[in-house]
């Protein structure tokens, strides 16, 4: 299930050069408490984009 | 008292209408011309496309918005300018014709001291045989352009997953319908929103979905792509792309111009000049922008539309139009006040001004057919554009005429871009992406154009929560609720 993304690689396809996620990357994404932390620090890192823009 | 006149009550034009009426008070008057009676918060139309939202979640009447705000709005359509007046008007004023039920057809000149164009895009669907004509989307493919459109895509979307049900294979197509499309962030997030419903719908393994695009790399967004930091690396936009759409099983064909559409085929050419077709039950495809056909029109009557529009019917301002071939492109060349260069009291904001030249690298076919991505204008730099032309006027307005402009060039601002892929609060992700700036500094950041320290992106729940705060954040400010004016463009 975890290599799952692995498998939909084509052998010299154009596919076949992409890196793909892990189970552990993918359990990340959708990890509540890692994702708020992200959320907080993307938040921060957006709103200084927005500031840096006006 | 003055009158300033916005053209389009979108993104761009309402956020620049709004502030100005803030800013002028009643000492002065704001008027807005735009043909729709209703507010459509564009980005969620991806959502109503798939069936998670209704045309009403993401849309609201404008009358009384602009009741509360002191701003006289006309639901009509801006025909023409007469930037000098005419032989028998001194000022100069602009030609509508009305949309408003029981009004329709009626047409009016309103004389103006400032004007804004903020009219967006004209969606030309006609461009591409089968992709529609002239009075719009044509009848084999959808779109997600309006709450319409989203709506009508959402009723075909659910017929295909009523077909997998059955045991029928699906092939989904998405992507741009032209050589010379821009908003390719809006298909992606498209496409992997389409993905996502079928999995919940657990027809995934029933379904075919590939993507076609004018970029000349997968994650060139129109932006020339972008290289984001991400665990210590600059990474390029390519390998995210690649690594997302082979995770979710998408297969998909770049460089392509679409040259022709009919029933369940589209047939294209490739950068190489190789002509290919491919088959669908499903397909979205964005068209080519241009200009919504405005003209101008000098005080003798002759018409000047070619002095004050570009030739794809975009409004000119302060850019460097003559910065030739890509080898000679500068960051520099990108408008800073979007002023008419004619004109001193006219202004473009949003899609509706006339870019100097794309941002990705231009390329054709060996048939000599153009295909490249034409330059996104997305949501917060349309409205930051739309609040710095406000500015400017209401300063000249109320400080006098030598009042210096706002600046806010597209090389020195960046843009957040969350592409949500479902919408459900836990089982939804989201590609929450910055760039900065928007438009590439070589000069500045040698190498990737761009600051790395303030580009990146990466996928989670987190940006998808991004996404559902954007989507009330942006509504409850285009209704002007309390505190509207603190929340940023
Ligand atoms: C499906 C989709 C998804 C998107 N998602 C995102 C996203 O996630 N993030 C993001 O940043 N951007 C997104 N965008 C881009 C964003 O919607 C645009 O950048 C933004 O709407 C541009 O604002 P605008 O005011 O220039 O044009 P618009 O918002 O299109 O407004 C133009 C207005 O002018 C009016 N008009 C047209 N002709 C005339 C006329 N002759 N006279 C007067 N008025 C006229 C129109 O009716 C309209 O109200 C998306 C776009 C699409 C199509």
């Amino acid at each position: 299930m975890g290599k799952k993304a692995e498998h939909n690689i084509k052998a010299y396809g154009k596919n076949f050069t992409s890196m793909t996620p892990g189970p552990f990357a993918l359990k990340l994404r959708t990890c509540k408490i890692w994702q708020f932390i992200r959320f907080v620090i993307i938040n921060i890192k957006m709103l200084i984009v927005v500031r840096k823009s006006h | 008292m003055a009158r300033l006149i916005v053209l389009g009550g979108g993104v761009s034009g309402h956020t620049a209408a709004t502030f100005a009426a803030e800013w002028l008070g009643s000492a002065h008057e704001v008027v807005v011309v735009t043909p729709n009676s209703k507010w459509n918060w564009i980005p969620s139309n991806i959502w109503v496309g798939v069936g998670e939202m209704s045309k009403e979640e993401v849309t609201f009447d404008l009358a009384p918005v602009y009741a509360k705000a002191g701003i006289n709005y006309k639901q009509a359509k801006a025909v023409s300018i007469n930037p000098e007046g005419s032989e028998s008007s001194v000022k100069p004023f602009v030609t509508i014709e009305y949309t408003l039920a029981g009004r329709e057809g009626e047409s009016e000149n309103i004389e103006y001291d400032y004007l804004i164009n903020a009219t967006g895009p004209k969606l030309n669907f006609g461009a591409t045989p089968g992709l529609g004509d002239a009075n719009g989307l044509g009848e084999f493919t959808v779109s997600v352009c309006t709450a319409d459109h989203a709506v009508h895509a959402n009723e075909e979307f659910q017929k295909c997953i009523q077909k997998m049900k059955k045991g029928e294979r699906q092939k989904f197509l998405i992507g741009t319908g032209h050589g010379l499309c821009t908003c390719q962030g809006a298909a992606f997030e498209y496409i992997f929103n389409v993905e996502h419903e079928l999995n919940k719908a657990g027809v995934r393994d029933m379904a075919d979905l590939k993507w076609i695009s004018n970029e000349s790399f997968l994650g060139d967004f129109g932006v020339g792509g972008l290289h984001m930091k991400s665990m210590g690396f600059a990474v390029s936009s390519k390998i995210f792309a690649e690594s997302l759409f082979t995770e979710r099983n998408v297969d998909w064909i770049i460089g392509a111009h679409v040259n022709k559409v009919e029933k369940g085929k589209a047939h294209y050419e490739l950068l190489d000049g190789t002509m290919g077709e491919e088959e669908f039950d499903f397909s979205m495809l964005i068209p080519p922008f241009a200009g919504v056909g405005l003209k101008a029109f000098a005080k003798d009557g002759s018409d000047i539309t070619g002095t004050v529009f570009a030739p794809n019917g975009f409004m000119k301002v302060d850019a460097n139009y003559a910065a030739g071939a890509y080898e000679n492109w500068k960051a520099s060349d990108w408008p800073k006040t979007y002023q008419n260069p004619t004109y001193s009291n006219m202004f473009a904001c949003g899609i509706a001004f006339a870019p100097p030249h794309p941002i990705s690298k231009p390329m054709s076919s060996p048939n000599g057919t153009p295909i490249n991505p034409t330059p996104p204008r997305t949501g917060m730099p349309s409205g930051i554009i739309g609040k710095a032309v406000a500015h400017s006027i209401c300063d000249r307005i109320l400080k006098g005429e030598d009042a210096p402009l706002h600046e806010a060039s597209m090389a020195h601002m960046g843009a957040a871009c969350v592409a949500s892929a479902g919408k459900g609060i836990f089982d939804g992700t989201a590609a929450a992406m910055t760039i900065y700036p928007v438009v590439p500094d070589f000069e500045k950041y040698p190498g990737t154009g761009r600051d790395t320290d303030y580009t990146f992106g990466e996928i989670g729940l987190a940006g998808h929560w991004i996404k559902h705060i954007l989507h009330h954040l942006f509504l409850y400010k285009a209704k002007l609720k309390m505190g509207w004016t603190m929340i940023p463009e």
